[in-house]
């Protein structure tokens, strides 16, 4: 219990980072639409949502009201609901519902990856573990960012930025080596991607929306023409 | 409408995104489609996520691209995480003390 608490702190320590620098463009945001340091900390402390908070901070910013940002989030989380399906499957069935509660209060993009990325179900305590690191780094950046983002150098910026981008490449590549049809969902995930993001028929669809579509259609794909054997996890 | 009121809703709606299939989904599934799907689910959102966003993440997008392709590399070597992010780190931001 102790070991995997211990190590899903060590296995975090660049999520949190990650973290640390990447919410204090969020915390900046918080700064320029007039929320102040309490605010920021309960908005981040709450939601540990980086997509989602930002379109809810456009939202607050236009006050457009309780439907607007309820529509908001669906749109902006909404992938959440597919990754948590899928990180299901990684969790021992017998695994009691406030140790769920606990998990999906902190289930991001980068904690799934982490969480998936086990062999076999992951730990309760190993996730706890991560979430112990990783919210603190998420609150503090967001704070510090309200407070002094105008003071850290674009730079440093800029080259902590990719930290969490190559954290996803750490984890699907290994993958992808050893089984050669994730190796080809990455290959086609990079191009779809692309151009939707280039092509300007899509400028009307949010990035949560585009990676939904994407994610259904090309992980469908797969499953029907490369399905899984029924081999043991 | 009030800031804090803002903050509660999204903190609400997101958490019941989260926790729905979390509790919902109890049980392995077995349908043989679903069971693949789900799997390949992670690696293709993650792949979505990194590119092309990375390219615009970094000031110039050559050196986004450049940290990309090092962390592929560096990855399909067996490097583990964290050397991979503090390589990437470091090369981008030397390359952009040129670019």
């Amino acid at each position: 219990m102790r070991r995997e608490f211990l190590r899903g702190m060590r296995d975090a320590i660049p999520i949190g980072v990650g973290y640390l620098t990447a919410s204090i463009g969020v915390g900046i945001t918080c700064q320029r639409i007039g929320l102040n340091a309490p605010q920021g900390l309960l908005m981040s402390l709450l939601n540990n949502a980086s997509a989602g908070e930002y379109a809810g901070l456009k939202v607050i910013e236009e006050n457009s009201g309780l439907i607007a940002i309820i529509l908001m989030m669906i749109i902006a989380n909404l992938r959440y609901l597919l990754m948590g399906a899928s990180m299901s499957q990684h969790m021992d069935e017998k695994m009691p519902i406030w140790q769920r509660l606990i998990i999906a209060f902190d289930l991001t993009d980068e904690m799934f990856a982490l969480a998936i990325s086990q062999p076999g179900y992951f730990a309760f305590s190993y996730y706890l573990g991560g979430m112990c690191v990783v919210i603190p780094g998420w609150s503090v950046g967001t704070v510090l960012g309200v407070l002094l983002g105008n003071l850290v150098s674009a730079r440093l910026m800029s080259a902590l930025s990719v930290l969490l981008y190559c954290m996803f490449i750490a984890i699907v590549i290994p993958a992808g080596k050893k089984d050669f049809t994730v190796l080809g969902c990455i290959g086609v995930s990079f191009g779809a991607g692309a151009l939707f993001h280039y092509l300007p028929y899509f400028d009307g669809i949010s990035s949560g929306v585009k990676i939904i579509i994407l994610t259904i259609v090309i992980a469908t794909a797969a499953a029907l023409v490369f399905p899984r054997g029924g081999e043991e996890r | 409408m009030n800031t804090i009121l803002y903050i509660l809703t999204m903190a609400g709606v997101t958490f019941i995104l989260r926790i729905l299939p979390l509790t919902l989904i109890r049980k392995p599934i077995t349908n043989r489609f679903l069971q693949s799907f789900f799997y390949y689910v992670p690696y293709v959102t993650l792949s979505l996520m990194v590119f092309p966003d990375i390219i615009e993440a970094t000031a110039s997008p050559l050196a986004g691209a450049a940290a990309m392709s090092v962390a592929i590399v560096c990855a399909w070597l067996g490097l583990g995480l964290v050397p991979i992010s503090a390589i990437c780190c470091a090369l981008v931001f030397v390359l952009e003390l040129f670019l």
